[in-house]
């Protein structure tokens, strides 16, 4: 699998740190309701097919990137910076 | 028909004509009291205990392709009751008990091997933490022996012990575990659930759970609607989608595990060996191979295959831990899909919804789990009482923060484990 980052090109996989599902972009307010911590937290679409991670160029420039990508045939379908999305709109 | 070493003899006598197939292939009745959604280990356990332990025995057990054909044929077969944490170590205490009179109680070879398994250590402070895992098991019932590196070198003379990275300083001895073989416990489940009258019905996709006020009434299927009393989803590695079918989302991220296997080669690994540095386990088959894995790849997946960067962490992990194994030419890999839930530790609960089970989130650990996990979920459906030894397998452990089993001790949060 390798990976586009916005700032470096295309790398190998080895570079980056799987986070998880993007929703870690949406974190709810401290006085939110326990079920959308738990929510936030816990609670996965899990899709088989396209999804939307958040992976860390840990060996290369240090961005996050929200890297949507096909689970059932491990296709990366895009990348764009986190940073890009602000907190909303992931 | 019963197995017997007679009949065996008079079969291979005239020509092995005698032998049927082991179990019926019914079509879906418009009706069941109980339907059991997952034909692997776990959802064939399941129906078998059912019809065994509560004589409830007007089930269907869906299964989406061949019986045979999701995890419990592409694991690497350890059966273990080594776990630490409460909650767990009574479970795979349980289920080991399980395993141990399996074929007596199935009349079925699953060819279980308790050749023991050895976790290696390699510094002075894991060598505390299995000393204390030891005592954990001791405790529990099982059997544990912690071995110098003398120890070690009497069972295993072969292990790289100087290694200047990671010099092997002991190893925790398990005697009882060992490994079976993975498809003749699905197939002896399979036959002694079809023996008892489950149904088991193969290539039928489960596409919808019928649910009134708040109450199961049955699944839709590739086959037609079924009506059921109850229903219970046994689909590791697919919870997800199945489970939204009922409107429900989990705590659970799907990730693909690798495995690999060597060509046949004369006996010479008698154990089941884990490393201590490295995620790398091994054991050989009867036919031969060197079956052994390591790590998730560490994404969301569904691919039932891996990538090569986990491919080379485990190759450098084994030629580390057994320079031996170096020209040992790799057969085949291939990739399971694990239910990763955030603390590690497995699901058996009821739902939101009357009547509907869920057992899911065996992360990669579901194997030696197949005998204690229908067991015991077939004790919930049955009785609506969680079963003492998975009494703490609750779905809300997650919200409540309570009664969380983190055996690794890093977290309880996806991506950790």
């Amino acid at each position: 699998m390798r990976i586009t980052c916005p700032i470096c090109g295309e790398r190998d996989r080895r570079e980056f740190y799987y986070q998880g599902d993007a929703i870690a972009l949406r974190r709810p307010d401290a006085d939110d309701t326990p079920e959308e911590w738990d929510a936030y937290l816990h609670l996965r679409d899990n899709p088989a097919g396209v999804t939307r991670d958040l992976w860390y160029h840990e060996t290369g420039c240090g961005a996050w990137l929200v890297v949507t990508r096909n689970t059932v045939t491990h296709e990366v379908l895009g990348t764009a910076l986190a940073s890009d999305h602000g907190t909303g709109a992931a | 028909m019963r197995f017997s070493g007679l009949r065996v003899l008079t079969e291979g006598l005239t020509g092995n004509r005698g032998w049927g197939p082991h179990w019926r292939d019914p079509a879906p009745k418009s009706d069941y009291d109980i339907i059991i959604i997952g034909g692997g280990g776990h959802g064939l356990s399941t129906a078998y205990y059912l019809a065994r332990e509560h004589g409830l025995t007007n089930i269907a057990v869906l299964e989406k392709g061949y019986i045979g054909s999701g995890n419990i044929g592409r694991n690497t077969t350890i059966v273990r009751a080594n776990y630490f944490l409460p909650g767990n170590s009574e479970f795979y205490s349980h289920s080991l008990k399980l395993w141990e009179g399996l074929e007596a109680d199935l009349n079925y070879n699953v060819m279980h091997s308790q050749r023991g398994l050895i976790n290696l250590f390699h510094s002075d402070g894991q060598r505390d933490a299995f000393a204390r895992r030891g005592n954990a098991m001791i405790n529990q019932g099982d059997d544990a022996v912690l071995l110098d590196r003398d120890g070690v070198r009497k069972h295993l003379p072969y292990l790289d012990f100087d290694n200047t990275r990671f010099p092997i300083y002991g190893g925790l001895l398990h005697p009882r575990g060992g490994t079976a073989r993975h498809d003749a416990v699905a197939w002896g489940y399979a036959r002694g659930a079809d023996q008892r009258g489950v149904d088991l019905i193969q290539n039928c996709e489960v596409t919808g759970i019928d649910i009134e006020n708040g109450v199961v009434k049955g699944v839709q299927t590739t086959r037609g609607a079924i009506r059921a009393k109850k229903v219970g989803i046994v689909v590791a590695g697919r919870s997800g989608q199945v489970a939204a079918m009922a409107g429900m989302r989990l705590p659970i991220e799907s990730h693909v595990l690798q495995a690999f296997v060597t060509e046949g080669l004369k006996p010479v690994i008698d154990h089941v060996i884990s490393f201590g540095m490295g995620h790398f386990y091994i054991s050989q088959s009867d036919k031969g191979g060197l079956v052994f894995g390591g790590d998730l790849d560490f994404y969301a997946s569904y691919a039932s295959r891996g990538n090569l960067p986990m491919v080379e962490h485990v190759m450098e992990a084994g030629m580390t831990l057994m320079p031996m194994i170096g020209k040992a030419k790799v057969l085949r890999s291939w990739g399971g899909i694990m239910d990763m839930t955030p603390d590690g530790s497995p699901i058996i609960d009821k739902t939101p919804v009357d009547g509907l089970y869920l057992n899911c989130g065996w992360c990669y650990g579901g194997f030696k789990a197949v005998p204690g996990s229908g067991f015991s979920f077939a004790h919930l459906i049955a009785t609506d009482t969680h079963h003492a030894p998975a009494a703490r397998f609750r779905l809300d452990r997650f919200r409540t923060g309570r009664g969380l089993m983190d055996e690794e001790g890093t977290g309880s949060q996806h991506n950790l484990h």
